[in-house]
């Protein structure tokens, strides 16, 4: 839909980044609309996790004596931001930008081993992001250290006026503490997150990791979001309604695609779009549209708005209980194969994939999903953290005592280690300056 | 009688054409009629009995939102709703930028954009151009 559009502006939080003397390196690939969970359905291909490469995940794939192509069994990335989570993962660059509507950010850096942060809803402008879910988006951040990211959320924070949906309070760039002692931090961990879908793998690491935060003090306690298990049918309602609304700016008149169509103004608009948009955000349309009618809007629409309050209530009531911050797994699993991912479609996917990610965008909380451990194959697996709305620090500085205790071992790619093996041996490093 | 000549334009423009059947499989909930409707609001098109059968899967899983109790409880709208809209004041900063903003366009006459006649309201039925397959 977008094929040939040249911006005639920047985003504000690019251009926050390119005052600060950023190099733009390019645009990374993702779900076409950022619709999907496995940044599989883009107008230029799905994107290659690099971890299918890793030394650590070939090794293990040696051992389990699978002998057919390398290559032809790659893994996804996750979704939708899958690119630009893929390239930081791959040391391509510093830090990449994604969007967060339910989990868009957080879901790639867990399948790809980076931190990926989901500002407060209202922290970062959104000026220049192309809208899905106007009461859900925000600009994700994806780097390789939860310190890397507490800079450039520094950086893009703040009040912009061409986003009124950004919040007045004044904002500083910050460092973030190195904590000692976590013995005053009460850690939650939301019992309904346990699902049976969820892998016993990452259960087991997130069982470690509430045992770890236990271990130095900290206070770990079972908490309830009693609306869990609604909250993805609320997400998909909501979202769809309004994506169904937003993708209506896109007909072809004024930029984009366009369709020969000259008959009249709306077969014109039907043609544009229907060669436009894939299947994913037609379906999306279609669907909003349905909840929107007139004699469902009450029953579905304002229904969802119902149920997105309570599920917002559900945290607030959690964090008034003492809790600082709420501990829970990112994703289901560890990245898949695409040609397993690729038999169920979108819709089932995200549904599925969503379900940790989701509900913290209907809440507007801070969220962040920092790696935490290899699985048995050798790939990633990352944890989620989720902070009060607009503590975006102390939720960083948690989830960077835990980065430390983690240590998640570097990726190794077989060319970058071939010259940089001495540099690797002596530290972990976030960013390589690679000879 | 709209769906005998929906099937024979099925039927001219080969595979990738269909959009309702009279016939609809499912829970009958999506029926043709509301096919068209939805068509016709959001000007794009199902294309395919499994894009109709996804819709069908999709209001069933929004469905199981009803066993919520929702009673005298406020949609929300937005997380923000505690707070006040900031608006700036009305003065212009920025702009002046229409060549830019032309040249994103496909049909531009002069500072204008060109559209097809408008007016005239959209039925597949009566849609002379071939469709453009993908």
């Amino acid at each position: 839909m977008l094929k040939g559009y040249v911006p005639p502006y920047n985003a504000t939080v690019v251009q926050k980044l390119l005052d600060q003397g950023a190099l733009l390196m390019g645009k990374t690939n993702l779900d076409e609309f950022a619709m999907g969970s496995g940044s599989t359905d883009g107008i230029f291909g799905p994107v290659k996790n690099p971890w299918s490469y890793s030394k650590q995940y070939r090794e293990k794939r040696k051992q389990n004596s699978h002998s057919e192509n390398e290559d032809s069994n790659w893994l996804i990335t996750g979704g939708s931001s899958g690119g630009s989570a893929a390239a930081v993962s791959a040391f391509t660059c510093f830090a990449a930008l994604g969007s967060d509507t339910g989990g868009s950010t957080r879901n790639p850096a867990a399948h790809c081993g980076v931190v990926g942060l989901k500002p407060s809803y209202g922290l970062v402008s959104r000026h220049g992001l192309i809208p899905l879910v106007n009461s859900m988006d925000v600009p994700g951040i994806l780097t390789r250290c939860v310190d890397d990211a507490a800079t450039v959320l520094g950086i893009l924070a703040g009040h912009d006026p061409k986003d009124s949906t950004t919040i007045q309070d004044p904002v500083k760039p910050f460092t973030l503490p190195s904590l000692t002692d976590v013995s005053k931090l009460c850690i939650g961990i939301p019992k309904e997150y346990l699902t049976p879908e969820l892998s016993s793998e990452v259960q087991s690491l997130w069982s470690r990791a509430a045992n770890l935060f236990e271990s130095e003090g900290a206070k770990v306690i079972e908490v309830s979001l009693p609306h869990t298990s609604y909250s993805i049918m609320c997400y998909h309602v909501l979202c769809t309604s309004e994506v169904a609304s937003n993708m209506a700016r896109f007909d072809g008149l004024e930029y984009g695609h366009r369709c020969d169509n000259d008959v009249s103004t709306e077969a014109m608009y039907a043609a544009t779009r229907r060669e436009g948009f894939n299947d994913v955000v037609r379906g999306r349309i279609l669907s909003g549209n349905f909840f929107l009618l007139r004699e469902n809007y009450e029953n579905y629409f304002v229904k969802a708005q119902k149920v997105r309050r309570l599920i917002a209530n559900d945290f607030v009531n959690v964090f008034n209980s003492g809790v600082d911050v709420l501990l829970t797994p990112t994703t289901l699993s560890e990245a898949v194969p695409y040609t397993e991912f690729i038999k169920e479609d979108n819709r089932t996917r995200s549904a599925q994939d969503d379900i940790f990610t989701q509900a913290v965008n209907m809440a507007g909380l801070p969220a962040v999903s920092v790696p935490m451990a290899l699985s048995s194959q050798g790939l990633p697996i990352g944890l989620q953290f989720i902070g009060r709305a607009f503590c975006d620090q102390q939720l960083l500085t948690v989830a960077k005592w835990f980065e430390k205790q983690v240590q998640f071992p570097v990726i190794q790619l077989q060319e970058l280690m071939d010259d940089c093996s001495s540099v690797f041996e002596n530290e972990k490093l976030a960013s390589v300056s690679v000879k | 009688m709209w769906a005998r000549a929906v099937r024979l334009r099925a039927a001219a423009r080969g595979r990738r054409g269909f959009t309702s059947k009279a016939d609809s499989q499912g829970s009958g909930r999506v029926t043709g009629e509301l096919i068209q409707h939805l068509e016709r609001l959001s000007l794009v098109d199902f294309g395919s009995q499994e894009a109709v059968a996804r819709l069908e899967k999709a209001i069933a899983f929004a469905d199981r939102l009803r066993a919520v109790n929702t009673d005298g409880v406020e949609p929300m709208e937005s997380v923000l709703e505690d707070r006040c809209l900031y608006l700036r004041s009305d003065n212009v900063v920025e702009g002046s930028c229409a060549e830019e903003l032309l040249q994103n366009s496909h049909r531009v006459v002069e500072e204008y954009f060109v559209a097809p006649p408008g007016n005239i309201s959209w039925s597949k039925l009566d849609e002379k151009q071939p469709f453009s397959h993908r």
